[in-house]
């Protein structure tokens, strides 16, 4: 029954893919609806060659093959991602690499929203959905719930990247940033979003063990709030059904405040909640000891989702946002200085006892770097919301630098340390194939970070000063084509530090395909030793 | 009055009272009598079941592991 029903929905979504690309009225909206009646056309043949096989029996054991999938898919995107910020880096040091034959589709403009979404939605998103997968397996002794729907919510995840990637290519935004696709993009994440809740949800309630671990806890608040913001953000009226175009809903400073609100929380609770959950799971398995104290994750984590959710106004200071709202925004930023340090010294202590292993083991100095970036990230960022810290950083390159450091400090480096951590254990191989090729992409990475995030000071400093630089009449002294050409050697360091940073993770991606090609299977179970 | 400042009158009275009230709850909580054992026992729960789930009569599967610590 379910299989005809399945059949006649996929029959209907191929049939109006075909109507919408032929009717569609954009180029990127056409290409969409090709994309969907070919995915579609797929899954019915698919779906109808099997049609009455009888059902089979759920495998035993974890659910472990959408994992292995979601490890290959985060190191696939990383590197995309990666590869697309290194060149749009370039583009801004020379502006002559936005070639003439490749416009308007290889200008800066539209690769930008290509590399952030890749590296934070895709590189991000596939390692999060990936990792909850598996931690929630292992912490609640459950197999997955919901079969093969954590195939349907990787499948589905990684089309809207498609979708969103190759819409930006061809022009089609709605100009929020880190929430630039269309409204139907928008719908179909909705829909995986929710299948997601539904399984990790699912796997929770039918957990083996008394308690939820923390880690879960942090995924969880990490799911439901990207729900509740991007659903919020992305309300807006299509112009047709048959065209890409929509109009938000909200409008002027209310419109820049929602935006700002899911923008800030996207940080909170996408690249922090839900990389705190995978924190709190790798970081104990790797180090073989459980979390220092467990009463302080959970003060971070309440302390976390509590104070979060206000900050996003610090994002509109000095603007047609009330002076309140913003002060608002900025007392809120500080005080969770305080909880995010709470939750790096958990994490670095927990390797209380274990820091001879920092000498030994390259992996857990992936994670402390990664710790040690977390907390240097959540330190500046209270300190720049601050307004009178915000009226010389804001606009300029140092908000870059943030970022970045905490994209490729905290997210990036636990994201590679998962990895490794992953790789072995799914392939049933005893480490990886090359461990001195981890050391290499270590010390890639962190130089990267460094080159990255000093240029993006020293250059977003001298640009806030010179903008402001008043001769004795009063007069501006700068124009802003003198800040430009000030800051050329500084993004060709920025440059350089991403180039690095890319090498980093392309040695990984050829040590994870070493290691899943090559080596004798280990029968026996690999785990952390108990000490 | 106007509904967008009734609700912001809510908002920074009652809703703030009900958060914090909330937020402190479950920091106490934390630290009720007893939870030091619960706490231990659940920040073990990374160690356990690395293998196989649970199986039905509720023993795990795989050699469980607990660490000393």
């Amino acid at each position: 029954m379910g299989n005809y029903l399945k059949l006649i929905a996929l029959g209907c979504t191929a049939l109006f893919a075909a109507i919408a690309a032929n009717w569609g009225r954009d180029t990127a909206y056409i290409l969409h609806a090709m994309i969907i009646l070919g995915v579609s056309g797929y899954l019915f043949i698919r779906v109808l060659r099997r049609i009455d096989e009888p059902v089979q029996a759920t495998p035993e054991g974890y659910m472990d093959d959408v994992v292995r999938a979601g490890v290959i898919a985060t190191s696939f995107w990383g590197v995309i991602g990666m590869l697309v910020g290194v060149v749009i880096a370039f583009q801004l040091a020379f502006p002559v690499l936005n070639f003439e034959v490749l416009q308007p589709y290889g200008n800066f403009g539209r690769l930008r929203p290509l590399h952030t979404s890749a590296v934070i939605f895709a590189f991000g998103g596939n390692a999060l959905i990936m990792s909850s997968f598996y931690i929630v397996q292992r912490t609640c002794g459950a197999r997955l719930w919901g079969g093969n729907l954590g195939w349907f919510v990787f499948w589905g995840y990684n089309l809207f990247i498609v979708l969103a990637a190759t819409g930006y290519l061809l022009g089609a935004t709605q100009s929020k940033e880190y929430a630039e696709p269309e409204w139907y993009v928008d719908i179909w994440l909705t829909i995986v979003w929710v299948a997601f809740l539904v399984v990790f949800l699912g796997t929770l309630f039918k957990r083996k063990e008394r308690h939820i671990y923390v880690a879960n806890w942090f995924l969880l608040a990490f799911i439901v709030t990207v729900a509740m913001l991007h659903i919020v953000n992305n309300i807006s009226i299509p112009v047709s059904i048959w065209g890409s175009k929509s109009v938000q809903v909200f409008s002027g400073v209310q419109d820049a405040m929602v935006q700002w609100w899911y923008g800030h929380n996207a940080v909170g609770f996408f690249l922090t909640a839900g990389f705190l959950g995978m924190m709190y799971y790798f970081v104990p398995k790797q180090a073989g000891r459980p979390v220092f104290s467990y009463k302080l994750s959970i003060i971070h984590f309440w302390a976390l989702i509590f104070l979060y959710i206000w900050a996003g106004p610090h994002h509109l200071h000095y603007t047609a946002l009330p002076d309140w709202a913003s002060t608002l925004g900025m007392v809120f930023s500080i005080i969770l200085w305080m909880p995010s340090w709470g939750g790096m010294i958990n994490g670095l202590m927990t390797l209380q006892g274990a820091w001879d292993k920092l000498r030994t083991d390259p992996i857990i100095r992936m994670m402390v770097i990664s710790l040690a970036f977390y907390g240097m990230s959540t330190f500046e960022g209270p300190m720049m919301s601050i307004k009178a810290v915000n009226s010389l950083s804001h606009y300029t390159d140092w908000t870059i630098g943030h970022v970045h450091s905490g994209a490729l400090g905290w997210n990036g480096m636990i994201t590679f340390a998962a990895l490794y951590f992953l790789t072995p254990k799914l392939w049933g191989r005893a480490q990886m194939y090359s461990m001195s090729a981890i050391n290499w992409h270590f010390w890639l990475a962190t130089i990267g970070i460094i080159l990255y995030a000093a240029s993006m000071w020293v250059t977003g400093i001298m640009e806030g000063l010179m903008w402001r630089e008043v001769d004795a009449n009063g007069f501006l002294v700068n124009s802003f084509a003198d800040t430009v050409s000030a800051k050329f050697p500084m993004y060709v360091v920025r440059g350089l530090g991403g180039v690095l940073y890319l090498a980093g993770a392309l040695i990984m991606s050829w040590n994870i395909f070493m290691t899943i090609r090559g080596g004798a299977k280990v029968t026996a179970p690999v785990g952390v030793p108990a000490e | 009055m106007e509904s967008s400042s009734f609700l912001s009158e809510v908002a920074d009275n009652w809703m703030l009272l009900a958060m914090f009230t909330l937020f402190v709850g479950a920091i106490l909580w934390a630290f009720r009598p007893g939870s030091r054992a619960v706490h231990k026992e659940t920040a073990n729960i990374p160690f356990r079941n690395d293998d196989f789930p649970v199986g039905e009569d509720g023993k795990a599967s795989s050699k469980t592991e607990e660490l000393q610590s």
